[in-house]
């Protein structure tokens, strides 16, 4: 960690404290620092690792979905208290079980990004704690947070098999960044916070996984996996959907 | 390019092989030793390709990847290698090199190039002895000031080092020709024996300056990015070889892009990355055969940038 910290400020900054020399030359390739293969073969060992996590976990999201769909009717707390808590656990896990054992040995900034994903589990709780949190009410915000977490919990997944990897590859919800971002801002559109420091909490909540979209679909681009877009994709449409009115 | 009809000179009006001598590094299994070159502050002999590091060995804990790179290292070594090259910006790739040292039983003829890599001061000695456990060696022949990074600091750091016998040469680094007034002010006022540049058939700045002034101060130089990271031989791909890399005995691009760098008579030697053997022996086989004279040079640089 200390040897990350020190390759930070390294990167970044030089020991006069001025921004480094002539960075408008830099791409985003100049800072992807492995190979392809390497990245996709750290899924499948998270999934070895962890297995039958990488089913169970798309699995209880998906029982998730069904209980809020049948209860579209009348939205209850219960089960958006119970998403953000799930959520909370889901980004624990994706700090500690991928970023900081498997991805930040081959790429320091993946030692920097954990912290604000152990953030964005207490933000999440926190949410679920003093949020007062309902589903929302509106179709439009609904719509485009059950897309996203379709996408996340059961398509997400099958990226391996369109790029002509071994499915062992997949990326589960809850195990892997990507898909555990992409459901956050599905339940983020799903559920509307009601009480003031929930409304204030749940703004606040898309920041991480927004900020984890926008840097994973950049180095998913530089690796020249059309997965980028997928991300940024999802993105940009909880973005249009929230626009309007927030949490 | 047209490959079909290119004029065919004469081989011994273009290929040169006086810049070059002959010697055969320890731990040599190939038939023909690879080409040397000797480092201007101490006359040592060096090969004049060896091996780089960035993204190929940054592979982590993935077993297979880890002994994909022994497998790697042991044909650099079995064809006569010596010069790897690393720094702690890589990643994983100094506990990777480790590894491989270790399974291989450290070969003697290792000549290690490392780098210190960070602006503060006073975190110079502390990281560098990190990367010296990780590599496993007792010194390194070689550490460089990774991308100038806090130079005024680092260079004083690393001379001391020198002049108490924990190291034997100095150098500084830069790549993709960024801060070259900055290096040739260092070049000039600064003794060092390494400079690391990037070089190749398409980016050729540094025969403007600091290839010029590297021999005249006796600088050993580096070349690193002599594939642009593998984008100049996706590209060179699309063509066929032309005529003249027959003569050089080149049978892939990757042997014409190593002694178009390697021939530049300032140049000691090149670092290309791989995590292939077959790939890592076809840049080895550069550093054998004929090697293009200064005429030869000039038509490699136009054709390939004609492409």
């Amino acid at each position: 960690m200390r040897r990350c910290a020190s390759a930070w400020r390294a990167r970044w900054l030089r020991c006069d404290g001025a921004a480094v020399s002539e960075w408008w030359t830099y791409t985003p390739a100049d800072f992807l620092m492995f190979a392809p293969r390497i990245y996709w073969r750290l899924f499948e060992t998270l999934n070895r690792q962890t297995w039958p996590a990488a089913l169970l976990a798309p699995a209880a999201g998906v029982a998730w979905l069904l209980w809020v769909a049948r209860d579209a009717a009348r939205p209850g707390a219960g089960a958006a208290r119970l998403a953000a808590v799930a959520l909370a656990l889901a980004w624990a896990a994706v700090a500690l079980g991928f970023l900081l054992p498997l991805l930040a040995p081959i790429h320091w900034l993946a030692a920097y990004v954990a912290p604000a994903f152990g953030l964005q589990a207490a933000l999440l709780v926190a949410l679920a704690a003093f949020g007062g949190l309902q589903a929302t009410a509106s179709p439009r915000r609904r719509q485009a947070g059950l897309a996203l977490l379709v996408y996340a919990l059961l398509l997400h997944p099958l990226w391996p098999l369109l790029e002509g990897r071994p499915w062992t590859q997949a990326e589960a919800f809850g195990l892997a960044p990507d898909p555990t971002a992409l459901a956050t801002l599905g339940m983020l559109l799903l559920c509307r916070a009601t009480t003031a420091s929930g409304r204030v909490l749940g703004r606040v909540a898309w920041a991480v996984p927004l900020a984890w979209c926008a840097l994973s679909a950049a180095t998913l681009w530089t690796m020249g996996s059309a997965q980028g877009w997928a991300l940024a994709a999802g993105a940009l449409l909880a973005l249009a959907a929230g626009s309007r009115r927030g949490l | 390019m047209n490959a079909a009809a290119p004029s065919r000179p004469g081989r011994r009006r273009f290929l040169a092989l006086a810049a070059a001598t002959l010697a055969a590094p320890v731990g040599a299994a190939s038939a023909a030793p690879p080409l040397t070159r000797r480092i201007p502050s101490s006359g040592e002999a060096l090969p004049i390709v060896g091996l780089g590091s960035w993204i190929t060995f940054n592979v982590g804990q993935d077993a297979q990847a880890r002994a994909q790179c022994v497998h790697v290292v042991r044909a650099f070594f079995a064809a006569g290698g010596r010069m790897i090259d690393s720094s702690p910006m890589y990643g994983s790739s100094q506990p990777t090199i480790g590894f491989a040292l270790a399974q291989l039983g450290m070969p003697a003829a290792l000549f290690s190039a490392e780098k210190v890599w960070t602006g503060d001061a006073a975190r110079g000695p502390a990281q560098i002895e990190a990367s010296r456990a990780y590599w496993g060696v007792p010194r390194f022949d070689l550490l460089q000031v990774h991308n100038l990074l806090a130079w005024e600091q680092q260079l004083p750091l690393l001379l001391q080092m020198k002049a108490a016998g924990r190291l034997r040469y100095v150098g500084i680094t830069t790549s993709e020709g960024r801060r070259h007034a900055e290096i040739e002010r260092v070049m000039r006022s600064q003794p060092i024996d390494f400079v690391q540049l990037s070089y190749n058939l398409l980016d050729r700045e540094a025969e403007q300056r600091l290839l010029p002034l590297a021999q005249e101060r006796g600088i050993a130089v580096i070349v690193n990015r002599p594939f642009r990271e593998g984008a100049l031989l996706r590209q060179l791909a699309k063509h066929p070889l032309p005529g003249w890399a027959a003569e050089l005995d080149c049978r892939h691009w990757a042997q014409v892009a190593l002694k178009f760098a390697c021939s530049h008579p300032a140049v000691t030697c090149a670092i290309p990355a791989t995590s292939q053997v077959a790939h890592l022996q076809q840049n080895m086989a550069a550093a054998r055969g004929p090697l293009p004279d200064a005429a030869l040079r000039q038509r490699m640089a136009r054709e390939v940038a004609a492409l």
